[in-house]
């Protein structure tokens, strides 16, 4: 956990004073909703179809049991019982009031949490691996570095009016967990020949109605550079960006226009006039935020515990642990993914009394933290495997263990048609039914690792370019149709999916889902050949003849 | 449009002149870029001082050449969404060392004032009187800096190792 200090506790708190000040001059008419749009963005809040859609920002997704109990507070005081954790480490409220908003953010600062910069186009939430720091073979803790560039990135004052939204992600394992891919700035940690430490520097991913995979920059950039050289990164685009098309601001139209080549250069010749400023990076200040990390005193325990061992007998708990558990780094110790992903239920929704129960069974099972992970669901990073049968229990009573993580009810969707006014399309409701579609756990098992990702409209916040099975919402002629593209993945092989043919209609899509798992049922070579590799080695065509040979 | 400078609301001694107003005998002028770059000599000449309205999809270093000699260099925010001219603003007090007046033009609210300080500007042309009359109090509301910029406030990092370092004495 990185415990805030006296500084950063002043900050959170100058900027909510701040934030208190500008709704109070909205609400007396001093400040234009034109004018007042900008603010209230830069502190993540969006006008929606029915309400203010208030987004709060979980950096890097680690959380501590009191903040999750704070988010659950304000789920529960200001909003109607429940919040929805997205694909970048945030948690969205739906139903606030501007008047108490004020206070709602408040009430977060006292436990160090804000939603500063988690919407307009400033640099949003630094995201990072939600195993960071316990997974095996990590090169090392991504979060101190995610945790410089938070700091780095929070209130700039060059960069909070950028031509349009500015992501960055950090990975620090050799499997992608952050979609570092799809970000404008990609970071991938990786040590020199001399044992140091740097990063691989990706630009210019992202989805959008444009998609584009981040491509290397600079193959290796030093830790200590790091921050002039993301500022040189920047500072070019805040140049050079477009401003005349919002649907051509990000910096992955730049880099496109420009080309890889013409745009590394420019970033070299800013990087070479700053790179020896104050912005360079000494070991006692990494050093210092590192010590604010704080990590368990992990027991030494055994490999195999009496527990597990007897617990192995019940296959349901079986079926969990197959499912969500993960190797820990330490011996003894186990990852708990912890499914938001009901068979009917919205994906990514978690109520007050969840969030509260489940920061209980963290204090009592995960050193009193959790993780939050981009596919929207939760982790308890740090479980002694000999706990693993009561957790079980405990989460199922509270309808948190569903077995079907990494699984095709394991679905990433954006908020759609239901709540947001920049959707075309209902995305909640095709979640919901193909969950229920699939909601045989020996088949979801069966057909073995899948992900689907809707989005309700070309915004892509539910990542669909990038979904293994990718169904994207649109309207034509004032009726919902989705597009359903197959073939793409976020990972450290990122790729974008490739369109199966003409949408279709909302009342299909799900018939649509299980056309295309039938066929790679019966094409796959054998079962460990997952749905992923037989695209690969087929392509979409013998897929796309199976959806539409009837239609 | 009240101008603050210095931190508090001041008379402008400028004038600005348009692309093709004719030049007034004395006083203070703010001339736009081009003509500023067509008929520097003339302008410099003069007695009164003068300064330069530069565009934010100009490059700044045109502006190097003639730093010395000016007295004011007015950067445009034509929305305050678009943030170009802070970039510009850093350039010219950190790589270009520009001492002079560095002013903020266009749609410039209170909102912004923290940022504008911490880039480099100290006069402002604000939009609204209120928010004029509201600068000492807002540029104020700051006290933790994470970035280093030109303005050389300290920042949070360099802070904390100062406190590091204090807090080792005598231990």
């Amino acid at each position: 956990m990185y415990a805030y200090d006296e500084i950063d506790r002043t900050l959170v708190n100058e900027r909510v004073s701040e934030f208190r000040d500008q709704v109070k001059r909205r609400l007396s008419g001093e400040l234009t909703e034109d004018e007042f749009k900008i603010l209230r963005l830069q502190n993540g809040v969006y006008l929606q179809l029915h309400a203010y859609m208030f987004r709060v920002a979980i950096p890097y997704g680690t959380l501590a049991t009191n903040q999750l109990r704070a988010l659950a507070h304000v789920a529960r005081k200001y909003d109607r019982g429940y919040g929805h954790f997205t694909t970048r480490q945030n948690i969205q409220f739906n139903w606030i009031k501007l008047a108490e908003l004020p206070d709602a953010l408040a009430d977060l600062a006292k436990v160090g949490i804000h939603a500063m910069q988690t919407s307009g186009n400033n640099m949003r939430n630094v995201t990072s691996d939600q195993w960071a720091g316990v997974a095996p073979g990590e090169i090392e803790d991504p979060r101190i570095w995610s945790e410089l560039i938070r700091q780095h990135t929070t209130l700039h004052p060059e960069f909070s009016f950028l031509p349009r939204k500015f992501k960055i992600a950090i990975t620090a394992s050799d499997h992608d967990r952050a979609a570092i891919k799809i970000h404008d700035i990609g970071l991938r940690l990786i040590k020199n020949e001399k044992g140091e430490t740097g990063f691989e520097v990706l630009v210019g991913g992202g989805l959008g109605r444009t998609p584009f995979i981040a491509k290397t920059i600079k193959h290796f950039v030093h830790g200590r550079d790091i921050l002039s050289y993301i500022e040189a990164i920047l500072r070019v685009y805040n140049q050079y960006g477009r401003r005349d098309n919002i649907y051509k601001a990000r910096i992955k139209i730049l880099v496109h226009e420009l080309g890889i080549e013409k745009f590394s250069r420019e970033v070299e010749d800013e990087w070479q006039q700053i790179r020896n400023s104050s912005l360079q990076i000494d070991d006692e200040v990494i050093e210092d935020i590192r010590s604010r990390f704080t990590y368990p005193a992990y027991e030494k325990l055994p490999h195999m515990p009496d527990e597990l061992r007897q617990a192995a007998a019940d296959p349901d708990f079986e079926a969990w642990r197959k499912n969500s558990v993960a190797p820990h780094k330490v011996q003894g110790y186990s990852i708990v993914t912890i499914s938001l992903k009901p068979t009917g239920g919205p994906p990514g929704d978690a109520t007050a009394e969840q969030m509260d129960a489940l920061a209980d069974l963290a204090d009592k099972y995960s050193f009193g933290e959790i993780r939050v992970g981009h596919e929207q669901n939760l982790a308890l990073p740090h479980v002694a495997k000999r706990d693993l049968p009561a957790l079980w229990k405990a989460l199922d009573k509270l309808g948190l263990a569903t077995p079907n993580v990494n699984l095709i009810t394991d679905i990433i969707a954006c908020p759609g048609l239901d709540y947001c006014s920049l959707a075309n399309a209902r995305s909640i409701p095709i979640a919901q039914e193909l969950t229920r579609r699939f909601a045989n756990h020996e088949l979801a098992n069966l057909i073995g690792r899948l992900h689907i990702n809707i989005s309700g409209c070309i915004n892509a916040c539910g990542h669909h370019h990038v979904g293994h099975i990718g169904i994207l919402g649109v309207e034509k002629n004032g009726e919902e149709v989705y597009q359903i593209t197959i073939g793409g993945r976020a990972d450290e092989n990122a790729a974008l999916g490739t369109l199966i043919g003409p949408g279709v209609k909302f009342d299909e899509v799900a018939d649509v889902v299980e056309d295309i798992v039938e066929a790679y049922l019966a094409l796959r070579e054998r079962p460990e050949e997952l749905f992923m590799d037989t695209v690969k080695r087929l392509g979409v065509e013998p897929f796309k003849e199976r959806v539409y040979a009837t239609r | 449009m009240p101008l603050v400078n210095g931190g508090r609301i001041v008379d402008d001694s400028f004038v600005k002149l348009a692309v093709d107003t004719p030049l007034p005998e004395g006083g203070d002028i703010l001339v736009p870029a081009e003509r500023f770059l067509g008929e520097a000599d003339a302008l410099l000449k003069r007695s009164g001082k003068v300064g330069v309205i530069w565009p934010n999809n100009r490059d700044i270093a045109e502006l190097v050449p003639y730093l010395g000699k000016i007295a004011a260099v007015a950067l445009v925010f034509p929305t305050f969404r678009d943030g170009r001219a802070y970039s510009q603003a850093r350039l010219l007090r950190e790589r270009y060392n520009y001492r002079g007046e560095l002013r903020a033009t266009g749609q410039v609210l209170r909102d912004q004032f923290v940022f504008m300080l911490r880039a480099g500007f100290d006069a402002f042309e604000v939009k609204k009187q209120a928010d004029a009359e509201a600068f000492m109090q807002t540029a104020k509301r700051y006290s933790v800096f994470y970035q280093p910029t030109g303005d050389g406030r300290i920042t949070a990092l360099h802070r904390r190792m100062q406190l590091r370092h204090s807090e080792g004495v005598g231990t």
